[in-house]
């Protein structure tokens, strides 16, 4: 049996009545209309709610309201989140209406998404909030019926008292509950007795999604509202010079523009407050046709960016990160890359002496990787809406961290926290993109200036061409082998613009005697930001295509040699501060094994396999390829995954394929380029998107079965894929793709 | 500005505005017809996807002068209830992850099987190129588009 002290966060866990954010909340119509209408089948919306705590209330008859507390961004917690809660609960799931809660940092912890961290750092108080609520239901039942706590029981939504057969709905005894104590210790279930956890339920928003209801901060609508937009400079190392508005001004629904700028110069920024350009155009206007076609007329002047830098701060040290003038190019970086790659670079882990081991070696394999700059590409494009008066601010848009978010603006407009209010809408997609919110900080200046309700939309174009892109990395790799064919020393020389992919303690990183792992990064004034599984992204693409390479070298099975790789690192680990679990991440190799043992490779059929460990959860996969007249097809993707606890699995297999789709769509496809600080690609003629041809014709996912807390699981299916589409190329055509996009814009394998 | 009369949903609705202005504004700015999305703007992504007398069409470049009498069907219009065969699919295969391009799919979907009850692999294909999922839901797309052609 598990207790759990509630002490921990406990303001969650009173009834709060200041859960309303300031009373703002109410007075929101687009959130009315897309807040949930009970669908069960016998209950109705009940009369009156109680609310326990700040993550649920109960209605008199019965029907349970549960708020998600962090934003969904399509990773479909706004499902799970609340059935974590429902367990402890003991309701039925089909008297349970989902709310998205409102940003509420004093009840909610942790109420941003990223790193696959949602359930995993949710998974205690989303319990403990429905446990400790299902204990003041005992109570106020135990008090009622004059009868000892301990002999309450509940089932389904129901409490019980066996000994004297008395009964009632939670509904009946909600209003008592909410003035119970919150109990010092609660008990939580056992894993078997889980009903909810672990079986499928249907996203709580899928119907309004099918049927087009206004869900997404770009269809967010208020009386009154202006339409805006921003002009940028076209290029990286360019900046405002002079604005001729002159005829933009006087075109039909146009309000008004001017010159905004995103920070102030001393400003001391927070991590996610990285911003390409500091000074912007504002276009206002009556609607959103009307102010695109005076942004086309708007002549805007630009000149060169002098050398700058700004600091941030990062957890409780500050750092200084440079800008660098000049426009800079794809080409350059390359050539750039290739200089640093050979120069001086930073030692981050080495074990037992790798340059001897290499010059004993029987045999030493060298390999080079590299992968593009890679634009985010939310189907929504980023937006923001904002009405700043003199005394509050409401917000309501699709963000990833708004508690962050909030102070920023709270810095930026000189108001305090209390009087702003940021409302979570649903994310048209996020990948990290949506984590660096300084479009919300231009959406309040927009509105501040004109004195109106503003939404703010970024064009297409103007979201793949103003920054915040997953950096370009490269990465040479070399091995040894002795006579024998055993991996005796490993060497990681990574780097990129402007950061290094590089985690030194990563596999296979304790499981070699000499290992030496090295990285380097080169300052640049194009900006970069988390971007779905950042850095292993890269890295374990070009991990495990060498890995692949050096097992080939060796005369072994890639599986076979992964395996016996990871037994060294669990019976005889190398070095202290190896940053995974050995035996799971050989687990997921070896149920890998089982299943495609179950299905051998076809004739003309290749398989390629990786496997990798981040966000706390490991995953290995094959990839089954066939090629024709140099047009490959993806056949299958077997994937295996250990993720711990799966909360909602239909749903959990939805997101890996996803991941997994996402992954080779952007190693074969995507690529951001640059010509004289130009971004490129503005759009989806010229920026390829996987499309449903090339995406795998199948895809199996398949959890490794354990009681562990819940990881993460959003990330770590995108990453090794990569490698596995990287090996299967090679099966298929006999030639090793180390430079992403493998295909780019061609059609074909060269 | 001008004004235009249109057929929407099943509805005749009156807009006052500039005529080049494409389907996709008119809907999502004058007519508060949220669900048909902006994307590209360039009939690249089909995030706008609607019907116009019955066949698929990308409301970013169609202006509203160009529509005369025809019959335009969204997301909104689409069935009475959601219960349209491929948002019943839709929902069966529980296919949305952030569902932003999810109304696009749909409407090209269900032009697909109006023309061809039965589409092959290929035939799916080919009439769902032009819309992009960047969350990967492709292959419940296409699994769900199965089902609702067999519903
Ligand atoms: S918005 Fe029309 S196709 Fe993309
Ligand atoms: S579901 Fe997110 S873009 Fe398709």
């Amino acid at each position: 049996m598990t207790f759990i002290k509630t002490t921990h966060n406990r303001r969650s866990f009173l009834r709060s009545t200041a859960l309303a954010g300031g009373g703002m909340l109410l007075g929101f119509n687009f959130f009315a209309a897309c807040r949930p209408e009970s669908e069960s089948a016998e209950l109705s919306m009940p009369e009156e709610w109680s609310e326990i705590n700040a993550y649920l209330k109960i209605g008199e008859n019965g029907l349970v309201t549960i708020m998600s507390p962090n934003p969904e961004g399509g990773q479909n917690i706004k499902t799970s989140m609340p059935m974590i809660v429902a367990e402890e609960l003991d309701v039925d799931w089909k008297n349970v209406i989902v709310e998205q809660a409102p940003l509420n940092t004093d009840a909610f912890t942790r109420q941003f998404i990223g790193g696959s961290q949602a359930i995993r750092r949710g998974w205690e108080s989303l319990r403990t909030a429905g446990a400790s609520a299902r204990y003041m239901l005992r109570a106020a039942a135990a008090e009622a019926w004059n009868v000892p706590v301990g002999e309450v029981s509940t089932e389904a939504g129901v409490l019980h008292h066996r000994a004297s057969g008395k009964s009632a709905g939670y509904g009946e005894m909600a209003a008592a509950a909410a003035a119970i104590p919150v109990p010092e210790e609660v008990e939580l279930k056992e894993r078997k007795d889980f009903r909810i956890i672990g079986t499928s339920r249907k996203n709580v928003d899928g119907k309004k999604i099918v049927t087009g209801q206004p869900l997404f901060g770009i269809d967010y609508q208020r009386e009154g509202m202006l339409i805006a937009m921003i002009t940028h400079p076209p290029a990286f190392g360019m900046k405002l010079s002079a604005i001729d508005d002159s005829e933009a001004r006087t075109m039909p629904g146009i309000r008004d523009i001017f010159p905004i700028k995103t920070f102030k110069e001393d400003y001391a920024r927070q991590y996610f407050d990285t911003c390409t350009f500091m000074d912007l155009v504002a276009i206002v206007g009556d609607s959103t046709w009307e102010v695109m076609q005076a942004k086309k007329a708007l002549k805007v002047e630009w000149e060169p960016i002098a050398d700058s830098s700004y600091t941030r701060s990062r957890g409780d040290s500050q750092e200084v990160i440079p800008i660098p003038a000049g426009l800079e190019n794809t080409d350059d970086h390359h050539a750039k890359m290739a200089e640093m790659a050979s120069g001086t670079v930073n030692v981050r882990r080495k074990d037992g002496d790798p340059e001897a081991a290499f010059k004993n070696a029987a045999k030493v394999i060298e390999r080079t990787y590299s992968a593009p700059f890679l634009a985010h590409n939310c189907m929504e494009p980023m937006n923001f809406f904002a009405h700043v008066t003199a005394d509050k601010a409401e917000l309501a848009g699709p963000l990833q961290k708004p508690e962050y978010t909030e102070k920023t603006l709270s810095e930026r407009i000189g108001m305090p926290l209390e009087n702003i209010d940021i409302q979570m809408t649903r994310l048209g997609g996020g990948y990290g993109r949506r984590s660096y919110a300084h479009w919300l900080v231009e959406a309040a200046l927009i509105s501040q200036k004109v004195e109106a309700p503003v939404k703010l939309i970024y064009t297409r174009e103007d979201d793949m061409t103003s920054g915040i892109y997953r950096p370009t990395y490269q990465a040479t790799y070399r091995a040894a082998l002795d006579a024998d064919n055993k991996l005796i020393a490993f060497h990681v020389r990574a780097g990129g613009i402007p950061e290094s992919p590089l985690y030194p303690d990563r596999f296979p990183a304790g499981a070699v005697d000499h290992y030496l792992a090295e990285d380097w990064s080169i300052d640049s004034n194009i900006t970069v930001g988390s971007f779905r599984a950042p850095r292993s992204n890269f890295i374990a693409g070009a991990e495990q295509s060498f890995l692949d390479e050096v097992a080939e070298a060796a005369g072994k099975d890639p599986i076979e040699f992964r395996l016996e790789l990871l037994e060294r690192a669990q019976t005889d680990p190398v070095g202290e501060r190896n940053d995974y679990e050995a035996d799971r991440y050989a687990g997921v190799l070896e149920l890998l094994r089982d299943k495609l043992a179950a299905a051998p490779e076809q004739p003309d059929v290749h398989r390629g396999v990786a496997a990798y460990f981040c966000h706390n959860s490991y995953a290995a996969q094959a990839l089954d390829i066939t090629v024709e007249n140099g047009k490959p097809t993806i056949q299958k993707v077997c994937s295996a995954v250990d993720c711990g606890i799966v909360v909602n699995p239909d749903a959990a297999v939805n997101m890996g394929e996803g991941a997994i789709v996402d992954g080779i769509g952007c190693a074969m496809y995507g690529a951001q380029t640059f010509k004289d600080g130009v971004a490129e690609k503005n759009n989806f003629d010229s920026y390829r998107m996987i499309r449903m041809a090339e995406a795998p014709k199948e895809i199996d996912v398949h959890f490794v079965e354990n009681d562990i807390d819940p990881t993460g699981l959003g990330e770590p299916l995108f990453p090794p894929v990569i490698g596995a589409l990287a090996n299967a190329l090679y099966r298929a055509t006999g030639k090793r793709h180390y430079q992403q996009p493998f295909l780019g814009a061609e059609q074909v394998l060269g | 500005m001008a004004n235009f009369n249109l057929n929407i949903n099943g509805k005749k609705l009156q807009v006052d505005v500039d005529p080049t202005t494409p389907m996709l504004w008119v809907l999502r700015d004058h007519l508060n017809l949220v669900g048909t999305k902006y994307g590209c703007g360039i009939a690249q992504c089909g995030a706008c996807t609607i019907h116009l007398d019955g066949a698929a069409m990308r409301s970013c470049q169609l202006p509203v002068s160009a529509v005369g009498e025809q019959a335009i069907t969204t997301i909104e219009g689409l069935s009475e209830n959601g219960d349209h065969p491929v948002q019943k699919a839709w929902v069966e295969h529980d296919v949305p992850q952030c569902g932003y391009c999810q109304a696009g799919q749909i409407m090209s979907a269900a032009a697909l099987l109006k023309n061809n009850a039965d589409p092959s692999d290929a035939e799916i294909d080919a009439a769902m190129n032009g819309n992009i999922c960047r969350c990967g839901t492709y292959l419940r797309i296409k699994a769900a588009i199965k089902t609702a052609a067999n519903g």
